[in-house]
Parts: structure tokens; C-alpha cells; sequence
């Protein structure tokens, strides 16, 4: 079981958390704007990096927010959590 | 035989107990396993495959033969025990498992009877004659019946199981001198200590060395010393008969403790997360693989010094030590002066070295012992009948195989293997770290590890005693580890005994599964190359075993075979759990009612009253119909749709998903969350609202209530309401952070009875104040009281006939139910449950989001394309439904099918047409009491422009069925009775 770093609660264990797929998939502000090719993108292309992965999570049993983090993913090391909308640590 | 003093046990305390149904007496302090050798019994079990009558092997949780049935009367019987791991208690019931009819005779041994039926990867070789069926009537229940391992319980388990959570610095995984002393360092250096160990007492290798001085002091009144210490210090926490059997991402442990507690707590879950791990799980001895070694007598050197010293069990009273092993020596020698003091005579006659040079300095020691050292021999065959009896032993070759033309026998009724040790690596390996293999150590050891960790003693390759406990107080310390001293090469290579044994006959490498050298040597010769494939084809290392006592030959006969180094053959890898873990403890209190908790509605108790037939729904339990006298399912739900039709109905709705969408900006919020437009709604208003995801497809639906304009009451279906609650919520944190708005579920804050049907307004306005009921339109809504509780009331329809949900506080619910029930008895009010609910919706071509929907599904394909704010610049699932083919002329759409046999079709039917290709499905299929015909909803491509067509559904039951293609909507078409 992970020990996950919610930005505003700290260290707690994976069974409170719901993962939420990519971080950074940004939705395009103007979705009519784009190629159906591009929205075909935004919908199903991920990055399923081996390697460091940069991911949402809520802590949904806690203080219910949505928050970022970079894991290894042949590790499963964190290296961090920051807020919606941050950079990720370096 | 019982030795007349020494060992650990109580003998002030004898127990009584059973085994087979025989009567036998131990004393506390004894194992299962110590007791019945002390008794002399020697066959414990028969093995898996050949049914080869099995002893003692082993002393401890690697033990592979002795698997009994611990049976504590109904619920409690518990096959796989591991007979060295059961402490022995008073009443004891314990039997033989895999024989049949007796543990002495056993029928399938007989003449070898299953040997060849069984070679290696019999699992997988097809029994294919003499007949097409002979698998499934001859093959099949013969092997059924002659392989296997313990009956498993059949009846419930009456006890209870733990569950605790617990925080630590430090973990120490192992009892031993590494392990205690580790414990009592980082106690000293701060913060919290747990230290586990699987038996029942600290002490690990200690406990079978009472010789072994520490500082100076008999290693047994350390020990005590250093228990008390650590028993007397509050910042540890000491765990015996407790087995970390998972090691997890992030220093999370999974411990197993055995209780057996006399108030039904039987065992209990620990789930450790530690800011480090110290792994002290020492190391297993590897037996020898020779001819006939797994006959009952033959036991590893270091059990039989764990049982004569621990025990006070001398094991045998003429052993031969087989050593390939400086650490055999040692053992043998204990049982020396154990027999002598005990005056058993020469106990130990004879040792056989597979090496040529053993160390002088043992042989002699051995001398002085009167024993004979035969140095470069190895044993031909062991002689017996059962137990042993006699083995010939010959000198070795230079290739290490035996000369059986100058064997000579010798008479023994012990023999004592000692192959060298396994550093148990298994804990570690578990928590993804690398091991690399150490030519010096001739084992794998513990090499980076992702976690904060450390490896110390046996398990870490360290052996001498001095140094093992230098190691550990610095680990305990947190000190940076120095370099293990060079281990000095005190044993013969485990690939060198591998390749004198390749040829042997009967040879076993894993016990357990019954794996001899030549299965490893046909699995190679058959072509698996990979010790992956080598494993899972003969079942080497399966089971109980996991491979403790056969990991390392299995892989060193394999590398032998394939004539490779045997690093470079690999590992397999070592999977959780570490010994066999008990459902009941993983379960803990998750079992019955609460094993997955249901959700009951307001009117459940009430429902069960009425003698409602109930179903789940999502998480729910929902009342499924109320039959009357002798009504079934279907003669119900006729009646209760007939009277929602022709009267009047309640239902409780209460499991509807509720979200209070609040703030300034809650209007804008669900304009750009639902399909549907929202600005123009007016407080006092409601709208069927349509959530789709971003690909276009429907995702939930659900009347939107305006309660003022910052305030919306949103319902979503009942399976729905978490999934449609996690949507809004991450749209509203992540992609809209500046609307000013707040989420809140009331699902559980609200019950709703809906009232249905041409009456509901005669029920209902008597109850109602503060509110104009005739003056509430369709889909309007108003708060109000009703029968005196505050109450949001609702007038909206899911049935096509006049319609109201009344929304009170959950805990006003029953209050307001007896209310509506009392008031609509004269109207005839009849309570209806989900079937008819179904039914009724179905009539009016109403959808079921999950019945008529499965995530291809788009708004238009369900004639709901009205409900889209076509004017809208942006909303989920906009731009999804604008791609290629979402809007397709022969995309599936919502029909209503008309049996033309007067058969109702069956859910999820294909729909054919002229060429016989599926054209879509059925999705919901009733009897029909108000139409008076079976009818169904369905799925069929392009089916708005079929109308009055034929399609056929498939049947199981015979040929596809003929259905007239039509509207959706079979009852009041016009919609006229929604003003009753
Ligand atoms: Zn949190």
C-alpha cells in the first residue's frame, strides 16, 4: 500500500486516495477550436511513461481535493505532491 | 525418545492430546511436531503426488512434510499446519492429511502405482486415450483423488479475527540474536520498535545452541536477559507467533499474529507502516538430494539439534550425519553429548562427507567424539520400511556421483543432512530489492534495496556469531553497515552436490510437491530453459513450501542440467505471502453483514414488514415487489402497476442520488457541467438533466431542481450518485476553480416517498401546508411542510401518470410514510417496489442509464437529443458529441419492440434483420399488465426510420422470435395523464 503526500493533509495511506488518471491533460479552452484528431488526443492519448509519471490523485477520504504527484513508476517512489495547477518538482 | 532433562519445556506440565485419532502426551512448551517425535512417531503425512510416506524434515515454518489438520470442532478445522508450528495445547486434535485409507497403508503408494502417472508437468501433459472422454471420467478424478493436499473446511469459522494499524521507526523482522539485538539498539537510539517473530518464543538460532557462550555467559541466560530488557522497555512492542508474510511498497509490512485467545480472537492482522526495516529472518538449511533421502528418519542436521536442545528430543539413537557442511558437524556433535550424558550410547556413529578434505580441526573433534569421519563418500540408497532403517554409503567419483560397486551398508534409524544454508531472502526480495549472488557465500544475498532497510546475520550471509551481533547493534543504531567479512568457504558449492545428484534415482529437491532431480533433468530435456518455466512446469517451490528448502537445489540441478553457472540461470522471484496466511485474518471483521456493507433506505424495516421481496441495487437493498398472500414476483408487480395506472402508488425513492449545487456561480457551474441549458431555468422549476462524459456519451441523468437562483437540488441515479459526485467535484477543484460554488451529497439527507399515479393529488393535498398544490405544475417544485415535517416537494413523473416525490429529512421519513399510508388508504395506495418502478418507466420509453445506456450510448441515440442546449458554447461532452459518426443515421437507436408471438423476449437479445447480422440488442423486456402483452425497449441500428418493421431477437430456448419495430413509448403517447 502507497503512503501518499496529500499537499494539505500529509503522509497518509493509499486506501484513502482515489487515483485520477494523467495530471497536466489540459482541456482545451476553446474545444470547438480544435481538430477532431487533437480532441481524439485530449480523450485517449497518455503517456504511460517507464519511468516518472506525473499524476492525479483525491484524497477523497480526507479533505476530498485533487492534487498532483510524480511517481516512478518502476519504483512506485513519490517524488513529490503539489496543488492543481503547479509545477512539479524538479 | 524424550531426553531425561534439558530443553525448554515445562515437564511439570504434560499435555494430552491426539494424533489419528491416538492418544499421546507432551508438555507446554512442546510443538506438535516435538511432542509425536518424542513419542516416536515418524510418519507425518504422505506426499503430494506419490503418496510416499513422509517424516520430519525440518524444525520450523520451512517444515514441507509434516502438514496436518488441526481440528477444533466445527468451523474451526484448519488444514496445511505446518506440525512444527503449532504449539502444543492441552485437548489437541490433530490428523494426517493426503492418505487414504491409513497413513500406514496407503493404496496408492502401492507398487508405485502413481509414479508413472505422474512425472514432471503432469499438470500440463493431456490425458488423452483411450477414449474422447477420458479426461473428464478416468484421468481427472483418479488424479483428483491421489494428488492433493488438506480437506478445506466446511463449515463457517466461528472465531474472530483482528485488525490493527501501527506506526514505528523501526521494524525488526526476526527474534534471533540479529534481530533482539537490532531491537534493543535502535530502543536505545529512540522512537517506537516492533519486533515479530513467527515461534512462539524469541531466541531464533539461540534456542538450539544452549552450548554457545555470549560474553562470556551461557547464550541462554543472554537471551533471557535481553528479552526481559526489551519486554520491560515501552517504547517496544514485542510480537511472537507473528509472521511478516508481505513486505510493501514504502516499508509497509503485513504481519500475521496467531492469538488462539480463549475469548474467540483467534489471529490478527497487523498493517505496519515503518521508517525502517530490519530484516533478521536468518537462513534455512538445504537438504541433500540422494536416493530415497525423503524417507522418515532423514531429517536436516540443524532440526535435529533444534529438537535435542530445545526439546529435549533426541531424534534418533544411531544417526549419520551427511555433511557438506562445516555446521553439520556442530549438530552432530550436540547429539553426541546429548546421547552420551543421557546414557543412549554412540549416537552418532558415522559421518559421511561429500567433501574430500573436510577441516581437520572437526575430524578431529569428531575423533575424540569416537566418531568415524568418512571424508569423499556420499549414500547409494537409504533402506527401510516407513522409517529408515540402513543406508549404503560409497565413496564419490571425481564427478561427485557415488561408486555403488564399493558401497557398504550401515544400519542408522537417523540421518542428518547437511547441505549448507539459504540465507532467507525472501522478506527482502518481496520489497523489490536486487539480490546478487556471492560465489563466497554460495547464495544469493541482499544487494540495493529501494526502501529504508537493512539486512543483518544469516539472512544478510553473515554466520559467525561475534559478527552477527556487531552488524546488528549497528544496524540498530542506524549505522552505515560495513562490508560483511569475507565469509571463509566452509562448504562444498550447492552446484557441486547438484551435479553428483542429477543421475540419482528418487533423489527429492522439494519434498512438498514431491520434485525429484530427475523431473528438473526431463523439464530441461523437454526444452524449458528459463528456472521461470523450469518451476511452474515441475511445481517446484509451490504450495506451503514457496521454495525454502527447494529454491536453491531446484535451481542448482537446473543450472547443472543446462551445464551453466547457476546466477545465471536466475531466481525466481519470491511472491507474498511468506507462509501460508489464514482467510480469516486477511478478512478480519469484513465478513457477513459487513463484508460488503449495504445501504438500506429510510422505509427497509418497514419494506421486510410488509414482506417485500428485496433486491441489491448498486450498494442498496431495495424493495423489490410487496407480494400479497400467495402473489409471486410476477402477479405483484402486475397488481402494483395496475394500481399506479388506475390509482395511486408509493415508492420509496430515497436511495435517488442527491447534490446541493450552491454559491453565486451554481447555475454557471452546472451550464457548464450538464448538457442541458440552465440560466433560463426559474427558481421553482426542475429540468431532466443529462451528464455526459467528455467523449459524448451519457454518463447520468436526473431531474435538476432551482430552489433559488443559487441554489440547485440535483439528483442522479442511484447507482450513480459517488461517480457523478467525483465528475462534478474534479471540474469544479481543477478545471472552473474560479466559480464560486460548493458541492454538497445529501443522498442520505433526504428520504423521498414518490407518489404515482391518477389519485396522488387527493393523497397528498390533505397533508400539505404552505403550498397551493394544484397550483404546482409539472415539473415544478416547492418547500413547503407535509404532514408537518419541512419538505421540498417535487412534482415530476418517472412513471407517465400524475406524479409528486416529497423530500423529508431521512429521520422523518417513517412519520411522514404512516401519514401518506393512513391519508391513501381510501384511494386505494398501494406500495410498489423496483420492479414495477421498471416497468412503468419502460411503458412511458424512459431510459435507465446502465440498462439502455453502456458507454456508447449518445443523448440522440435515446431520443433525448432534445434535452442538449444546442445554443451553448461549451459543456462536458460537447465537443465528443461533434466527432465523425456521433452522428450517424445508422447509429443505434432507442426502439420499442412488439413480440409478434406474445413471448417476451430476453434481455440483451441480438437483434437480426434480413442478412442475419446482430443489428443491435434488446435492452429491457417486461409483461405487460396495463398494455396486456409482453413488450421490450431495444437498441437497432437507424431504428427511428424502421418503425413497423420486423426484426428478429435471438432465443435461447429456440429459434430467434419476430418483433415489430415501433415507438419507444407504448403507454399514452400524448402524455395526457400527468394531470391525472
Ligand atoms: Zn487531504
Amino acid at each position: 500500500m502507497l503512503l501518499i503526500a496529500c499537499p494539505w493533509c500529509g503522509d497518509r495511506p493509499e486506501l484513502e486516495f482515489r487515483h485520477a488518471g494523467e495530471a497536466h491533460v489540459t482541456r482545451p479552452a476553446d474545444p470547438a477550436a480544435v481538430s477532431d484528431a487533437a480532441w481524439t488526443g485530449f480523450l485517449y492519448e497518455r503517456q504511460n511513461p517507464r519511468g516518472l509519471y506525473r499524476e492525479r490523485w483525491r484524497h477523497l477520504h480526507g479533505c476530498g481535493r485533487f492534487f498532483n504527484a510524480v511517481r516512478h513508476t518502476l519504483t512506485d517512489r513519490f517524488l513529490g505532491s503539489y496543488p492543481p495547477g503547479g509545477e512539479p518538482p524538479a | 525418545m524424550r531426553l531425561p532433562a534439558g530443553g525448554r519445556i515445562d515437564r511439570d506440565r504434560p499435555l494430552h492430546f491426539t494424533f489419528d485419532g491416538r492418544a499421546y502426551t507432551g508438555y507446554a512448551g512442546d510443538t506438535l511436531a516435538s511432542a509425536l517425535l518424542a513419542a516416536g512417531v515418524s510418519i507425518f503425512g504422505r506426499s503430494f503426488k506419490y503418496h510416499r510416506p513422509r517424516g520430519l524434515l525440518a524444525a520450523g515454518a520451512e517444515e514441507p512434510n509434516a502438514l496436518v489438520e488441526i481440528d477444533r470442532g466445527p468451523g474451526r478445522r484448519e488444514p496445511n499446519q505446518r506440525a512444527t508450528m503449532v504449539p502444543l495445547e492441552a485437548g489437541l486434535v490433530a490428523r494426517s492429511q493426503n492418505r487414504w485409507p491409513s497413513l500406514r497403508l496407503d493404496v496408492g503408494a502401492l507398487a508405485g502405482l502413481a509414479a508413472p502417472l505422474l512425472p514432471a508437468g503432469f499438470y500440463y501433459k493431456t490425458f488423452l486415450g483411450p477414449r474422447r472422454d477420458s479426461w473428464h471420467r478416468l484421468w481427472e478424478p483418479l488424479i483428483r483423488r491421489m494428488a492433493g493436499l488438506g480437506r478445506a473446511p466446511d463449515a463457517p469459522d466461528p472465531d474472530r479475527y483482528g485488525n490493527r494499524f501501527a506506526h514505528c521507526e523501526t521494524l525488526v523482522v526476526g527474534g534471533g540474536p540479529a534481530g533482539i539485538v537490532a531491537a534493543l539498539t535502535a530502543a536505545e537510539s529512540g522512537g517506537r520498535v516492533i519486533l515479530c517473530d513467527e515461534q512462539e518464543e524469541l531466541g531464533g538460532s539461540l534456542l538450539a545452541t544452549p552450548e554457545v557462550m555470549i560474553d562470556g555467559q551461557p547464550c541462554w541466560e543472554s537471551l533471557a536477559a535481553a528479552v526481559a530488557e526489551l519486554r520491560a522497555n515501552p517504547q517496544v512492542r514485542v510480537l511472537t507467533r507473528t509472521t511478516a508474510f508481505h513486505y510493501g511498497l514504502q516499508n509497509f509490512v503485513a504481519l500475521a499474529q496467531v492469538l488462539d485467545r480463549a475469548d474467540g480472537l483467534r489471529e490478527r492482522l497487523w498493517q505496519v507502516r515503518a521508517g525502517r526495516v530490519l530484516l533478521a529472518t536468518g537462513a534455512i538449511e538445504r537438504p541433500i538430494p540422494f536416493p530415497g533421502n525423503d524417507r522418515p528418519g532423514v531429517m536436516l542436521a540443524g532440526a535435529a539439534r533444534s529438537y535435542c536442545a530445545r526439546w529435549g528430543v533426541l531424534p534418533g539413537q544411531r544417526a549419520v550425519l551427511l555433511a557438506a557442511h562445516d555446521s553439520g558437524y556442530a549438530a552432530a556433535f550436540a547429539l553426541a553429548d546429548a546421547g552420551a550424558a543421557a546414557g543412549a550410547g554412540a549416537v552418532v556413529p558415522v559421518i559421511l562427507d561429500l567433501r574430500a578434505a573436510p577441516p581437520e580441526a572437526l575430524v578431529a573433534a569428531a575423533a575424540a567424539r569416537g566418531i568415524t569421519v568418512l571424508a569423499g563418500h556420499g549414500v547409494v540408497e537409504t533402506i527401510g520400511a516407513g522409517r529408515i532403517s540402513g543406508l549404503r554409503a560409497a565413496p564419490l567419483r571425481p564427478d561427485g556421483t557415488p561408486d555403488r560397486g564399493r558401497a557398504t551398508a550401515m544400519a542408522c534409524d537417523l540421518l542428518l543432512m547437511a547441505g549448507g544454508w539459504t540465507p532467507n531472502v525472501q522478506l527482502f526480495s518481496q520489497s523489490r530489492g536486487r539480490l546478487r549472488w556471492d560465489a563466497a557465500a554460495d547464495a544469493f544475498l541482499p544487494g540495493g534495496s529501494p526502501e529504508a532497510q537493512a539486512s543483518l546475520g544469516a539472512c544478510n550471509g553473515t554466520t559467525e556469531l561475534g559478527a552477527v551481533l556487531q552488524e546488528a547493534a549497528a544496524a540498530g543504531r542506524g549505522e552505515a553497515q560495513a562490508a560483511a567479512a569475507p565469509a571463509v568457504p566452509t562448504a562444498l558449492p550447492i552446484r557441486a552436490i547438484a551435479a553428483g545428484a542429477v543421475a540419482a534415482r528418487k533423489a527429492f529437491v522439494d519434498f512438498q510437491n514431491d520434485v525429484t532431480t530427475a523431473d528438473l533433468a526431463l523439464a530441461v530435456r523437454e526444452g524449458f530453459r528459463s528456472i521461470e518455466h523450469v518451476k511452474r512446469y515441475t511445481t517446484t517451490g509451490m504450495a506451503t513450501d514457496q521454495g525454502k528448502t527447494s529454491g536453491m537445489m531446484s535451481l542448482a540441478v537446473t543450472a547443472a542440467v543446462l551445464g551453466r553457472d547457476l546466477p545465471e540461470v536466475g531466481l525466481t522471484s519470491f511472491r507474498p505471502p511468506y507462509t501460508p496466511t489464514s482467510f480469516g485474518t486477511l478478512a478480519g471483521r469484513h465478513r457477513g453483514a459487513v463484508f460488503d456493507p449495504g445501504r438500506t433506505a429510510p422505509m427497509h424495516d418497514w419494506a421486510v414488514e410488509q414482506g417485500a421481496l428485496l433486491e441489491p441495487v448498486g450498494q442498496w437493498l431495495r424493495a423489490r415487489a410487496f407480494p400479497r398472500g400467495a402473489e409471486d414476483l410476477q402477479a405483484a408487480v402486475a397488481r402494483e402497476c395496475l394500481a399506479v395506472r388506475q390509482a395511486v402508488g408509493i415508492l420509496d425513492a430515497s436511495t435517488l442520488g442527491k447534490i446541493e449545487v450552491v454559491g453565486p456561480d451554481a447555475a454557471e457551474f452546472l451550464e457548464r457541467c450538464y448538457a442541458n441549458a440552465w440560466h433560463g431555468l426559474a427558481p421553482g422549476r426542475c429540468r431532466y438533466g443529462l451528464l455526459l462524459r467528455e467523449d459524448g456519451f451519457l454518463l447520468d441523468d436526473g431531474v435538476v431542481a432551482r430552489l433559488a437562483p443559487d441554489r440547485f437540488h440535483v439528483t442522479t441515479t442511484t447507482g450513480g450518485a459517488a461517480r457523478v459526485l467525483h465528475l462534478l467535484e474534479d471540474y469544479r477543484q481543477t478545471e472552473f476553480p474560479e466559480l464560486q460554488v460548493w458541492l454538497t451529497s445529501t443522498t442520505e439527507h433526504w428520504g423521498v416517498a414518490a407518489l404515482q399515479g391518477p389519485r396522488a393529488r387527493r393523497v397528498l393535498a390533505p397533508l400539505v401546508e404552505d403550498l397551493d398544490l394544484a397550483a404546482l405544475p409539472h415539473m415544478g417544485v416547492a418547500e413547503c411542510r407535509v404532514a408537518g415535517f419541512p419538505a421540498r416537494l417535487f412534482r415530476v413523473s418517472f412513471s407517465g401518470e400524475l406524479g409528486f416525490e416529497v423530500n423529508v429529512p431521512a429521520n422523518r421519513m417513517p412519520a411522514l410514510w404512516q401519514a401518506l399510508w393512513q391519508a391513501g388508504a381510501p384511494q386505494g395506495l398501494t406500495a410498489y417496489g423496483t420492479e414495477a418502478m421498471h416497468v412503468l418507466r419502460a411503458e412511458k420509453g424512459f431510459i435507465i442509464i446502465g440498462q439502455e445506456t453502456d458507454g456508447t450510448v449518445t443523448p440522440d441515440d435515446v431520443g433525448l437529443g432534445w434535452a442538449i442546449g444546442r445554443k451553448k458554447r461549451d459543456f462536458i461532452g460537447k465537443r465528443g458529441l461533434a466527432r465523425a459518426g456521433m452522428a450517424a443515421p445508422d447509429r443505434r437507436q432507442l426502439v420499442g419492440l412488439a413480440p409478434a408471438d406474445g413471448r417476451r423476449p430476453e434481455e440483451g437479445a441480438q437483434l437480426l434483420a434480413g442478412a442475419r447480422r446482430a443489428e443491435g440488442h434488446v435492452t429491457s423486456a417486461y409483461d405487460s399488465a396495463c398494455l396486456g402483452r409482453p413488450f421490450a425497449l431495444g437498441l437497432l441500428a437507424g431504428g427511428r426510420a424502421r418503425h413497423g418493421e420486423t426484426v428478429f431477437a435471438t432465443r435461447r430456448d429456440g429459434p430467434p422470435q419476430p418483433l415489430t419495430v415501433g415507438s419507444p413509448v407504448a403507454w399514452d403517447p400524448a402524455g395526457e395523464r400527468l394531470d391525472g
